[in-house]
């Protein structure tokens, strides 16, 4: 059986009504990993053996789990703590760490009858936009193997490019689900924050971070955020929110108020990105709803503010790597600051060295009014704006990126103007809110690009609506890189 | 040269929770090392903090105990260093919005005004092998719940330290928020001291002593410090400020050069910990919750008991003892009676068996109804004393006591009168000794009259018949 176009919704409707079983849906999806992670490096461990076990046990057991995506092979990122299976988010500081407990969400994954097929390659403490920052080495876009797929959660979205898992689980601080999504094709919602348990989720950042899915569509998207969804009481943050996205999934937009902030469209973005998303307008207009431009000029404080706030909190979050717990731990040091020096000049990388120093100077006495503050001060703003333009409109459009993916090795020389390209993504979660990342078409030389939906507080079902609506007239999302290695 | 000490506290009171701070190991005492913990106190990747509801509750009482201003939202901080035993590398604790500040707390002639007072989290114990030259962590009681309490530079005397530490001992005890006790780190205190002339505005350079494990250990170091740094200013020095750890074999501060200045904790706001708004009548239900305090206790008992001021503290010194006294007191005994049998008789016996006032085994039943016993004369004195002894670990009604065992005082006219004719007619020597002015034959026929009916006669009764006798 050729499962290569089919959805995780849709395998778990085969595999439910017995037409496959789970087992054979993991060794499609096995055998796919076997081809593609050499050319593409989007797993950094194939939890092979797992796989099959969880598999069989699936198909053997009398009283399976009912839940819409029971028995489908799915992979997570690799700071999501997996128990008895090594999580090191990328780094070598973590080494060979293999978590004592699962993380909120794995619970759910394991309790719904997911079956895992391992853990996916991504930047470094989830601190990057191109998974070029990865221990393990780069991740590299199905689409184009000289290309980044983007980041952090580049392996999850190239994973579900190439067809290696039928969706996959990322992490989004400031855009890293919805950018590896747009850069490699497929669908990916950050929920709003709060909604899914961070607990086991290792931290970058902690009032920014959220999980959520990466799949081929919105449909799919909407199953697995069910699965994740609602409060947990092992994180404070974590609150009351209904999974019920599949069963009240619509295409019906008619009346959907849709704003296109100008300040989103200006320099900077590239011309074949701002057509392809503005066309987006066209296909939502055509089903009903109404679009209009707005205005977003607080949108120029996201960046720095995000910077600032992202990687002070990552600063304190990554302090308790030092090698003496868990992780790695250096040799032949004859004292306790020569062990911390050791253990984290030599485990981390030079871009989590770079945000765990700007967020230590950021905090620092003399300079925390002036930068920490005010980035304080800089996301109230932001978060006042949308709230603003959630008066009129149900959702906002904007581009992901200002540009496709770039080309390996381009990006990491120029911090700076890899920061500047998350313009469109990270004020959504300065303030918290839940938005999605399509496909919608691709550049001249066949790069997929994606459009980003901007939804208010829980407004994840108008979200998945409109992504699904935009999915019924549009064929993007169907695509698939051409099958070069094989 | 005239010199005044002044001298502010740091406390900090580990909360008798049954769980951590921030998440739910338990937080007994004395487990093996490293079986009390988990990922989220061992900073283990992905851990979260849940804020201890309970905890928060001690806290909010602690803030009323002391007069504090209670803040309306509970909001926490990272406060971040690197040492072993804090293993995120950062504590989280409250700087921004402590729980309770503009307190005070009454130490007789003085009152001390506290700063603030903020929850935190405990680090870890680090415990060094000399041998192995190896430290190993105990993560036991990394996460337990603390206050830290900083009190305004009020004190002048290491005796007006202790007694605040005193008063702040009772007033948690009496809470019980805390069990305070210093010899096993439930409270701990930090003395920060300068000197100046008496009469000068502003404070000297100060530095700050740890590492002080009793209230003696508080009066030594305040005595040894602020010698010291008056002879350092005399001599023309000037005082570094720097912490200095307490060393009670030798009885001197010494400077913990190296531990040195990591001193800008970069603090900011916990974000995984939601601020808490305080709900008016939620604090209001605590704030009436909170028990009489011991001074409060104490002057209540001098006024409806008429107790004397001494008395009344003893009693009051234990809010165990207290209760029970007042039990005991409740149930019909006379206010002077209990408080002697409880002053001599229960302390006696609680200290002979290494016994907390909480763990009395006699209740206030049985201590009135053998109080009862002696002042109806049913028995006498000694005999309670007996029967007391009897039944303090086992329960026995006193009543029942002394009805097996026959105790009763006699008290019959016709035998005390018959005992004490044999007596007499038995021991003519002791009778002309007696006559004859020797006093201390009186005391031998009253013996022997007790001797002869077992003990178990009222002396009164008796010294009285015999007086009567021998004319």
């Amino acid at each position: 059986m050729n499962l290569s176009d089919c959805s995780a919704v849709a395998l778990g409707r085969l595999i439910r009504a017995g037409e496959l079983s789970a087992a054979e849906a993991a060794r499609w999806a096995l055998d796919r990993i076997a081809r593609h992670q050499k050319e593409n490096n989007a797993f950094l461990t194939v939890t092979q053996e797992l796989a099959m076990e969880q598999a069989l046990a699936f198909d053997a057991a009398k009283d399976k789990p009912s839940h819409p995506l029971a028995g489908v092979p799915a992979a997570v990122k690799d700071n999501i703590c997996t128990k008895g299976i090594r999580t090191c988010a990328a780094s070598r500081i973590l080494g060979d760490f293999v978590p004592p407990y699962d993380a909120h969400v794995m619970e759910r994954f394991r309790e719904s009858g997911g079956v895992l097929l391992g853990k996916l390659n991504m930047d470094e403490f989830a601190m990057g936009s191109t998974s070029e920052t990865s221990c393990a080495g780069p991740v590299r876009n199905p689409w184009n193997l000289e290309h980044v797929p983007g980041g952090s959660s580049g392996g999850a979205a190239a994973a579900v490019a190439a067809g290696e898992c039928f969706y996959a689980l990322g992490s989004d601080t400031g855009g890293s689900i919805r950018q590896p999504a747009a850069w490699c094709g497929v669908t990916g919602i950050k929920p709003t924050y709060g909604a899914v348990s961070r607990y086991g989720l290792i931290a970058y950042a902690s009032s920014l971070d959220q999980i959520g899915p990466i799949a081929r569509t919105a449909e799919d998207c909407a199953a697995v955020l069910d699965l994740i969804v609602g409060r947990d009481a092992r994180d404070a943050t974590s609150v009351n929110a209904e999974g019920n996205f599949l069963r009240n999934l619509t295409d019906d937009i008619r009346g959907l108020r849709i704003g296109v902030p100008a300040e989103c469209f200006g320099d900077g973005l590239d011309d074949t990105v701002r057509e392809r998303v503005l066309a987006v307008a066209g296909v939502l207009r055509d089903r009903g709803a109404a679009v209009e431009a707005c205005a977003l000029p607080e949108l120029k404080y996201g960046v720095p503010a995000y910077y600032i706030l992202a990687c002070a909190e990552a600063s304190a979050n990554l302090a308790r790597y030092d090698g003496v717990r868990y992780g790695r731990r250096p040799e032949g040091v004859r004292s306790l600051d020569e062990l911390y020096c050791a253990s984290r000049s030599e485990g981390f990388g030079p871009e989590a060295q770079r945000r765990i120093l700007l967020g230590t100077f950021v905090l620092s006495a003399g300079f925390y009014d002036d930068y920490y503050q005010r980035a304080l001060r800089a996301r109230t703003v932001i978060r006042k704006a949308y709230a603003r333009l959630f008066r009129r409109y149900d959702l906002l459009l904007t581009p992901v990126a200002p540009t496709t993916a770039p080309g390996l090795g381009e990006s990491l020389s120029d911090p700076l103007k890899m920061y500047l390209g998350d313009l469109y993504t990270v004020p959504v979660n300065l303030a918290g809110l839940p938005a999605v990342s399509v496909p919608c078409g691709f550049d001249n030389g066949g790069l997929p690009i994606g459009a980003q939906l901007v939804g208010p507080k829980h407004g994840e079902q108008t979200l998945l609506n409109a992504a699904h609506a935009y999915q019924r007239d549009t064929d993007f999302h169907t695509r698939r890189p051409k099958e070069a290695a094989l | 040269m005239n010199w005044e000490t002044v001298i502010g506290l740091e406390t900090h009171v580990e909360l008798s929770t049954a769980t951590k701070l921030f998440c739910s190991c338990s937080t007994t005492f004395g487990a093996a090392p490293n079986t009390q913990c988990c990922p989220v106190c061992t900073g283990m990747p992905g851990a979260l903090p849940v804020l201890n509801r309970r905890a928060l509750e001690f806290g909010i009482k602690a803030a009323f105990a002391l007069n504090c201003t209670v803040q309306s939202t509970v909001r926490f901080d990272r406060k971040n260093y690197f040492y072993p035993d804090l293993p995120k590398a950062y504590q989280i604790s409250q700087l921004y919005h402590p729980i309770g500040v503009d307190g005070q707390l009454n130490i007789g002639e003085k009152t001390i005004r506290i700063h603030e007072m903020h929850l935190e989290e405990d680090a870890g114990k680090l415990i060094h092998d000399p041998a192995s030259k190896r430290t190993g962590i105990d993560f036991n009681r990394c996460g337990v719940p603390l206050i830290e309490i900083v009190t305004e530079p009020d004190f002048r005397t290491g005796d007006e330290v202790v007694a605040y530490l005193e008063a702040l001992k009772i007033t948690l005890q009496y809470l019980g928020v805390s069990d305070c006790k210093m010899q096993e780190g439930s409270l701990r205190c930090d003395v920060n001291l300068s000197v100046r002339l008496k009469g000068s505005k502003t404070l000297g350079t100060r530095t700050e002593m740890k590492n002080l494990s009793s209230f003696r250990a508080v009066l030594k170091a305040v005595a040894f410090e602020s010698r010291r740094q008056i002879e350092v200013l005399e001599s023309g020095g000037r005082i570094v400020q720097e912490t200095r750890r307490w060393d009670e074999a030798q009885e001197k501060s010494i400077s913990m050069r190296g531990k040195e200045n990591a001193n800008d904790y970069r603090y900011f706001p916990e974000p995984d910990l939601v601020p808490v708004t305080l709900a008016p009548e939620y604090v209001a239900v605590l704030r009436a919750d909170l028990p009489e305090l011991p001074a409060a206790r104490k002057a209540r008992l001098m006024r409806a008991h008429g107790l004397s001021g001494y008395d009344a503290g003893m009693l009051t010194g234990q809010r165990a003892l207290a209760d029970f006294y007042e039990q005991t007191v409740a149930l019909g005994a006379s206010p002077k009676a209990a408080a002697n049998w409880i002053m001599g008789e229960v302390l006696r016996a609680l200290k002979e068996r290494d016994l907390e006032a909480e763990e009395l085994p006699l209740t206030p039943m049985a201590l009135a109804r053998l109080l009862d016993l002696v002042a109806s004369g049913r028995i006498n004195r000694t005999t309670a004393v007996a029967v007391f002894d009897a039944i303090f670990d086992t329960g026995e009604d006193p009543e029942e006591y002394v009805h097996i065992h026959g105790l009763e005082q006699v008290s019959d006219l016709e035998l005390l009168t018959e005992t004490v004719e044999r007596v007499l007619t038995e021991n003519p020597k002791s009778v002309s000794d007696y006559r004859a002015g020797k006093q201390k034959a009186f005391g031998f026929l009253v013996g022997q009259t007790m001797r002869a009916l077992g003990g178990k006669a009222n002396p009164q009764q008796v010294n009285a018949l015999l007086r009567e006798r021998l004319g």
